[in-house]
């Protein structure tokens, strides 16, 4: 019964353009449709709504009350000790500290892997050269290494070089790890343009370089937009390359949040533990609410051609 | 695209050549020398140092009788199944659904999709806190019921399934974003050609619709498979491999035997053996995927 109402529900959409009667909104299938989904978006918006609830409680009220109930008395002080406070063992800078060292890392994380991959991709899918694929090929394959098995020699290879325990070292590392992916967004990209476009640029005598500043760049905006909200949201929530390749002092905001709330000393505070988690979350978050269908594309351009 | 005259080979396009120098330095040091590197030192008897004394597989031997491997494979290979079936069935259920011609399409999408674009740590840290004794269980015992109990996080034999409801909550929406691409490309005179013959929707679906999106179904497949066996954030900000050992999962041990233990070569050789598993899920999809259609790369 319910399947005959889909089809024709169906059928009326596509045969007749104006549509479906009103009363067919209250059709058995169209309610389950909705039920499904609502519910299933109620289990993923609840810890969203856990974790902003328990960040405005105070800790008796945690200790006493239910983690889904909304605060009877809003206070802000957890934040405040999340972002000024809270302790990583001996220190207790809060978790601003790490903050700052995700935004130094992701900087220039960002911009580099771009740059390097953008040209890359370019010359991929415009200038082909001989072994230019195989290289592309292995370079794919490595994505999908488990870092692991990579982690010691670059240990090595960073320290012989001087830069590891730094900030240059994890950018250097996030670089060389956003490769594959970046690269394969660029020359897709790339390779989707209209080839007379690169042919009349040759034709006029454009070289390499020109025709990748004056025709690919500004043809190219929709891509960087989602190379760079993939690359900031990926580098921002990386925990592994931070907490080995920064060092203590550069420990990004993951690896500072997971030493706060996970920390054995003292009486765990969960409101400022949940606010910390929220600031931790709140960037890529936004990132995400803001640039929508681009970060949609991003994944997607990631995931369905790897 | 060869320069005016004919230049040597090396110097042909030599402008792409430097572009594409970082890729050909992280292809040939990072993913090709580094990959073996571990593989060789990975038959060495390696404690802090890095030491070429061969000891050709006294260290797979004793991983594989470390009861902590073996507690570990055993994790992953749960999770595994569990997140594969479960990401791939909601998310394609989800997609379905999504996929009726519904209003707030993009607000559904947006809250499903959401949590992927959350740190691990952050959604292990979160689920940490929801599945704790404060959490549901006090909820549920609040309710009247005061024996309920949901030792998720406590229990040895269940932690893991914790795991895998957090893990499912970051994944399956990028799962169903996947699904719901591959569904709208489905071209619509498959569905109209079904109509006529009168095949139910749900038939439609399961025998013309899903063989259909094989592709599809093969790269989520390959996608999630690869993900999961670098699992490893997520479980440090959940458990931290507890209680006891009953959460550690192969990243894990690697990190730990490397970093912090100083026993390199158990690490490496257990680093050795994902990356043989990677290249198990991985070469078969290559060669389907890849192997009949040569030239088309990508």
């Amino acid at each position: 019964m319910a399947e005959a109402t889909a089809i024709q529900t169906r059928s009326h959409a596509h045969t007749e353009p104006w549509g479906a009667k009103p009363k067919r909104m209250f059709a058995p299938s169209t309610i389950m449709v909705y039920g499904v989904l609502i519910v299933a978006a109620l289990y993923y918006l609840l810890p969203l709504y856990v974790m902003v609830m328990t960040s405005l409680k105070g800790m008796p009220e945690i200790r006493l009350g239910n983690i889904f109930a909304p605060p009877v008395e809003v206070t802000f002080e957890p934040w405040v000790k999340a972002w000024s406070q809270a302790c990583t063992g001996l220190y207790c800078e809060g978790i601003r500290t790490g903050f700052w060292n995700s935004v130094k890392i992701t900087f220039p994380s960002v911009i580099a892997s771009i740059l390097i991959a953008s040209v890359n991709g370019y010359a991929l899918s415009n200038w082909k050269f001989r072994g230019s694929e195989v290289f592309f090929t292995i370079l794919l394959f490595g994505a999908f290494i488990p870092y692991q098995v990579m982690l010691y020699p670059l240990v090595i290879i960073t320290r012989e070089l001087g830069i590891f325990g730094t900030l240059t070292g994890v950018v250097v590392i996030h670089t060389i790890f956003g490769m594959p992916i970046l690269t394969l967004l660029f020359r897709n990209y790339f390779a989707s343009l209209p080839p007379e476009l690169f042919k009349a640029a040759r034709v006029d005598g454009a070289g390499f370089w020109r025709i990748f500043f004056q025709i690919m760049l500004p043809m190219s905006l929709p891509i960087f937009v989602v190379a760079i909200i993939l690359q900031v949201t990926g580098i921002w929530n990386d925990f592994l390359f931070g907490v080995i390749f920064a060092g203590t002092p550069n420990f990004p905001m993951t690896v500072q949040l997971n030493n706060i709330v996970n920390s054995v000393q003292g009486v765990k505070e969960y409101n400022v533990n949940m606010a910390a988690t929220i600031l931790t979350g709140a960037v890529p978050l936004l990132i995400y609410f803001l640039s929508g269908r681009y970060f949609v594309r991003g994944i997607a351009a990631g995931a369905v051609k790897g | 695209m060869a320069g005016d005259r004919k230049p040597l080979g090396l110097f042909r396009n030599l402008n792409a050549k430097i572009a594409a120098l970082p890729m050909i330095a992280t292809v040939l040091v990072v993913f090709i020398g580094c990959t073996l590197w571990t593989v060789v030192y990975s038959f060495t008897s390696s404690r802090s140092l890095p030491m070429l004394n061969f000891v050709g597989i006294d260290q797979y031997t004793r991983l594989f009788k470390s009861s902590r491997w073996m507690v570990s494979v055993e994790n992953i290979a749960i999770y595994g199944c569990l997140s594969l079936v479960f990401s791939i069935v909601v998310g394609f259920i989800l997609a379905v659904f999504m996929d009726q011609k519904i209003r707030f399409e993009n607000t559904f999408r947006t809250i499903f999709l959401y949590p992927f674009a959350l740190s691990f740590i952050v959604t292990g840290l979160v689920w940490q806190w929801i599945l704790n004794p404060l959490g549901i269980e006090k909820v549920v015992r609040d309710l009247g019921f005061e024996s309920f109990n949901l030792p998720l996080l406590t229990d040895r034999s269940l932690v893991i399934y914790a795991i895998v409801i957090a893990g499912l909550w970051q994944g399956t929406g990028l799962v169903m974003a996947l699904m719901l691409a591959g569904l709208r490309n489905i071209d619509e005179e498959i569905w109209k050609a079904a109509r006529v013959d009168g095949i139910p929707t749900w038939k439609t679906y399961v025998f013309v619709i899903i063989p259909m999106m094989r592709p599809v179904f093969v790269t989520t497949l390959v996608l999630i498979a690869t993900g999961i066996v670098k699992l490893y954030d997520l479980v440090v900000a959940m458990t931290n491999g507890g209680p006891g050992i009953s959460s550690e999962v192969p990243a894990k041990y690697v990190y730990d035997f490397m970093f912090a233990w100083a026993n390199l070569g158990q690490g490496l050789a257990a680093s050795t053996v994902m990356l043989t598993t990677v290249l198990i899920i991985l070469i078969p999809w290559a060669m389907l995927e890849f192997g009949g259609r040569k030239g088309r790369a990508g």
